[in-house]
């Protein structure tokens, strides 16, 4: 039946956007940490999505797969601030390439998103329960 | 005049089934608002329950292992659906507003035929009781 797929679908869904909003969090939470390396300083993440592809190419609903989390090639901040105790010999000190801006409205995205997915499987959910009682009445 | 059970319900199974059919496809678009390339997909209901239709009154059955199974195959009826907004920049073309209006107006549908079906089977229920209870 059709419609236990929409919880499949849904459920993709709401593990992606979830998966998302933790990356968010992530990014905001170390947003101001400062490093004396540029290899050491945390970088951006942000997952990848992708349309299930195997079961797409049936021309079905499919729902959505985190293909992998990748860091942002931003240019990192550098700072000229030598009475930092994290500052390297040249008195330099590394903040991540996060934009905090862009951080919230990624945030907010994804939680409309994830409540949309949410509302889809209660829709379905009714659909079914109604359906389990046909001519009960 | 005899009670037909297979014309009793008429055209909502078919019907039905269709709008599982669709409501799985506008769970997809909607799941996959924020992927990058991803078309939006609909059902063409029309044609698909046509199709059904037709599928229904030809009624045809298998009398031998080897004969092709004539499936309703939606390959044909998914079709992609006209982009009227403008390119986001990823290739996008998932309205998640339409999305979620037409999910909800099929879900509504669905629940008509739902209701059409109870009345048809409390009234054949009726007739099967006499009109005793």
């Amino acid at each position: 039946m059709s419609l236990y797929r929409v919880f499949d679908i849904a459920g993709s869904g709401l593990t992606a956007q979830a998966l998302r909003l933790n990356t968010t969090a992530s990014n905001i939470a170390n947003a101001n940490t400062v490093s004396s390396s540029i290899d050491q300083t945390y970088r951006g993440r942000h997952p990848v999505f992708a349309a299930e592809l195997d079961r797409a190419q049936e021309q079905q609903g499919a729902g959505v797969k985190v293909m992998g989390i990748v860091e942002s090639d931003a240019p990192l901040t550098t700072e000229y601030n030598p009475s930092h105790p994290m500052a390297d010999e040249n008195g330099f000190i590394y903040k991540p390439n996060v934009n905090v801006i862009e951080e919230m409205a990624n945030m907010i995205s994804a939680s409309r998103s994830y409540d949309a997915n949410v509302q889809i499987a209660d829709a379905a959910k009714q659909m079914l329960s109604r359906t389990l009682t046909l001519g009960q009445r | 005049m005899a009670i037909s059970f297979d014309k009793a319900f008429g055209l909502h199974p078919q019907g039905m089934l269709l709008r599982e059919k669709r409501s799985e496809i506008l769970a997809d678009n909607i799941a996959n608002a924020d992927t990058p390339g991803f078309k939006a997909k609909d059902l063409d209901f029309q044609t698909a329950l046509a199709n059904a239709r037709s599928h229904q009154s030809a009624s045809v059955s298998r009398t031998h292992e080897k004969h092709f199974v004539i499936s309703s195959d939606m390959r044909h009826e998914v079709k992609f659906r006209n982009v009227e907004q403008t390119d986001t920049g990823d290739g996008n073309s998932v309205d998640i507003h339409r999305e979620r209006n037409a999910f909800s107006q099929n879900s509504m549908e669905y629940q008509a035929s739902l209701n059409f079906l109870n009345g048809k089977i409390s009234g054949l229920k009726k007739a099967l009781g006499g009109g005793q209870s």
